[in-house]
């Protein structure tokens, strides 16, 4: 098949502009990370925590550099089975049903034609690196830190070589290596042995300006005040000792709402009626709700 | 400009300030040097920053490294670093994630105050009795009571995983199944089965420090260390008036010399307690990283509490909900005219699963063995 390798963008501007292309405001400091990911083919390790955009730069970056994204993601217990491959047992057993039925039974010759491609299940590590790809793609392994050790110790060698093997068929070994994202919510410590093979960036809460150059860009439908309202509330919130801190998903759901709504500004009442979309914890919402949203309120509104 | 080398050297002032940097990232920063470029001090950051560092907790650490080699004073100032590598002291400091202090463990003991007393009977065969109260011990006999703890064995109890494993019971592995039996022609020959892998639950230990548990404090610690040893997941957290990790400490040395350390680190040691604040704390900050699997939580303290009893019972009751088990270790426990009449203890005894002493060697060996046989519930 021809190939058509991945082209890098030529500088950190030229990437800026890329991501920008594609309505994700990456300022410098996560710009360079990525750059750097990408010229030293090596994977980004993005730390955060929930609802900061991590997921979002594998699809933007896929998006930009016009290839596939395959995503992976990670849960207590995910195997070989589920990461890699997997045999399509039960599509073998009808084939060799059919088989018996032609009655023409040539044991070595069913066990070959049984163990090809064909019943192959390719998971997303191994779509990854397949050689047929046209481009090297994104492979986002998503919330890493869900996964346990053992899991972990098997990336940490597929990363080194971007090579799988498969018994019955050989080695199968990317011709370009994938862009790799790992993303962790930092639910736990990931071993430092994966983390120093990449290149590490760690996304806090974006500032005012950033979230609302994010918030103006994904929701056209609200006006100038209301994305400025929106942000500066949801700003001020995420100081308020909360055990669940609004991310920016929520932030834009609400303002996506209060558009549905036909508002224009925010007032107590409408803050109110969807403190639902910002906070997901009960206890949260019954502390906030009341007096404590019209403090925040004319903190955000000043 | 001269680069490399002052990349070369800020690697290791990094390195000396004890952030891991890999060799081989070293050797990326200087390509990625060039690649970027070294005209924007930002980039400049940000490149070093992505490939030198890949821990949150030492973000804080490399930005105050970066701000002292690389003090911008003009435009090509790069290859003037401020201070050399015998300089480097205002740095070498570590800091925990959650904590404000500055803790330093690798250092060498110094100082001549109580540890010096346990060292000298370190070596000692004092007969310890298992029943006498800690707070009554001398120091050669907390030395020895030390050694003890760090001897027993603890098995807080058992967990499912969602790995599974091949094994002689539970139910057919289909994918097994048919894999095994693909290559006989599809006649069922063998059948595979497979559990669920079970690992040890994870333990979460909440130590008060504030003055009323003085004579408890150090000796939880040491047991905290023995915990830590023999049990592979411990959370260790200290509080008084606030809450401090201290697991990386307790884990990294044998105990009481990290416990001196941190008793004059920590400057709340020996203050007053807010344990609801604290609790709140761990459930806001910690919960989310530490409280997975299903752990045991313990919880040592006395209950002197001056804080909010309701806020007690609130982040209690939330800290039950996420733990398998809740054990409230009360060293006054031990006396036989004690009551749990304290507010604070009062807004807790609704939420817990085992109220026990924890003021002599017996009613810490009874909680190894409670926690080895007793039942854990769901999660």
């Amino acid at each position: 098949m021809s190939r058509a390798p991945l082209s890098i963008p030529a500088s950190v501007d030229a990437l800026q502009d890329a991501l920008g292309g594609e309505r994700y405001v990456a300022e410098r400091g996560l710009a360079v990370p990525i750059y750097l990911a990408l010229r030293l083919r090596r994977p980004l390790f993005l730390e955060g925590e929930a609802g900061v955009g991590k997921t979002e730069v594998a699809k933007v970056l896929a998006a930009a550099l016009k290839t596939t994204l395959i995503r992976l993601q990670c849960y207590e217990g995910l195997d070989v089975n589920q990461a890699v491959y997997e045999w399509n047992y039960p599509r073998q057993l009808l084939e060799i049903r059919m088989i018996e039925v032609a009655a023409d039974l040539d044991r070595a010759a069913v066990t070959r034609e049984l163990f090809t491609e064909a019943f192959l299940i390719k998971r997303p590590l191994l779509r990854a690196i397949e050689e047929t790809r046209e481009r090297a793609p994104v492979l986002l392994i998503d919330e890493i830190d869900r996964a346990d050790e053992e899991f972990e110790g098997y990336l940490l060698e597929f990363l080194s070589d971007f090579q799988v093997t498969i018994p019955e068929l050989g080695t199968i070994r990317a011709a370009e290596p994938p862009i790799v994202i790992v993303t962790s919510n930092r639910t736990r410590e990931v071993h430092d042995a994966l983390k120093r093979r990449c290149v590490y960036s760690w996304i806090p809460y974006p500032s005012f300006e950033k979230e609302l150059r994010i918030v103006s860009s994904k929701v056209p439908g609200a006006s100038e005040r209301l994305a400025r309202q929106v942000t500066a509330f949801v700003q001020e919130l995420r100081t308020a000792d909360l055990y669940k801190a609004a991310g920016i998903s929520e932030t834009l759901d609400w303002a996506a709402a209060l558009v549905a709504l036909d508002r224009d500004v925010i007032d107590a009442d409408v803050v109110h009626e969807t403190l639902g979309i910002l906070l997901k914890n009960q206890e949260d919402i019954d502390s906030v709700r009341g007096e404590r949203v019209s403090t925040i309120l004319a903190r955000a509104l000043t | 400009m001269n680069l490399v080398p002052n990349l070369l050297l800020f690697g290791r002032v990094l390195r000396a300030a004890g952030v891991h940097v890999h060799r081989e990232r070293m050797v990326d920063a200087i390509q990625a040097t060039e690649w970027v470029g070294v005209k924007s001090r930002a980039d400049l950051r940000a490149t070093l920053c992505a490939l030198l560092v890949h821990r949150h907790e030492d973000l804080p650490l490399f930005n105050e490294a970066f701000d002292l080699f690389f003090r911008a004073h003009g435009s090509s100032e790069l290859d003037m670093p401020l201070f050399s590598l015998g300089e480097r002291a205002r740095v070498v400091t570590r800091r925990d994630a959650g904590a404000p202090h500055r803790l330093d463990v690798e250092e060498p003991e110094s100082d001549a105050d109580a540890s010096a007393a346990f060292a000298l009977g370190a070596y000692s065969t004092v007969e310890v009795s298992r029943t006498k109260d800690f707070a009554d011990f001398t120091a050669a006999e907390l030395e020895e009571a030390r050694r003890l703890l760090l001897r027993l064995r603890w098995e807080p109890g058992i967990r499912r995983t969602r790995r599974w494993q091949r094994s002689l019971r539970g139910d057919i592995d289909m994918a097994a199944l048919l894999r095994k039996n693909v290559m006989r022609g599809g006649e069922l020959i063998e059948l595979p089965r497979r559990v669920r892998r079970e690992a040890p639950r994870p333990i979460v230990l909440l130590a008060d420090v504030s003055g009323s548990m003085d004579r408890y404090s150090r000796m939880l610690l040491s047991f905290a260390s023995g915990l830590t040893r023999s049990a592979r997941h411990v959370e260790s957290f200290v509080f008084a008036t606030r809450l401090t990790r201290v697991s990386r400490y307790v884990a990294a040395t044998g105990g009481h010399r990290v416990v001196s350390r941190m008793v004059r680190e920590l400057h709340d040691w020996g203050g007053g307690t807010r344990i609801g604040e604290a609790l709140r704390t761990f459930n806001t900050t910690w919960a989310r990283r530490v409280m997975r699997h299903g752990p045991v939580v313990l919880i040592v303290s006395d209950g002197w509490d001056r804080g909010d009893p309701e806020l007690l019972g609130r982040e209690l009751a939330r800290l039950r909900r996420r733990c398998s088990r809740l054990v409230w270790l009360n060293p006054l426990l031990g006396s036989a005219s004690y009551e749990p009449l304290t507010r604070g203890m009062q807004a807790a005894l609704g939420h817990i699963d085992d109220f026990m002493p924890a003021h002599n060697l017996k009613s810490i060996e009874d909680l190894a063995r409670q926690l080895r046989h007793g039942n854990t519930q769901h999660l």
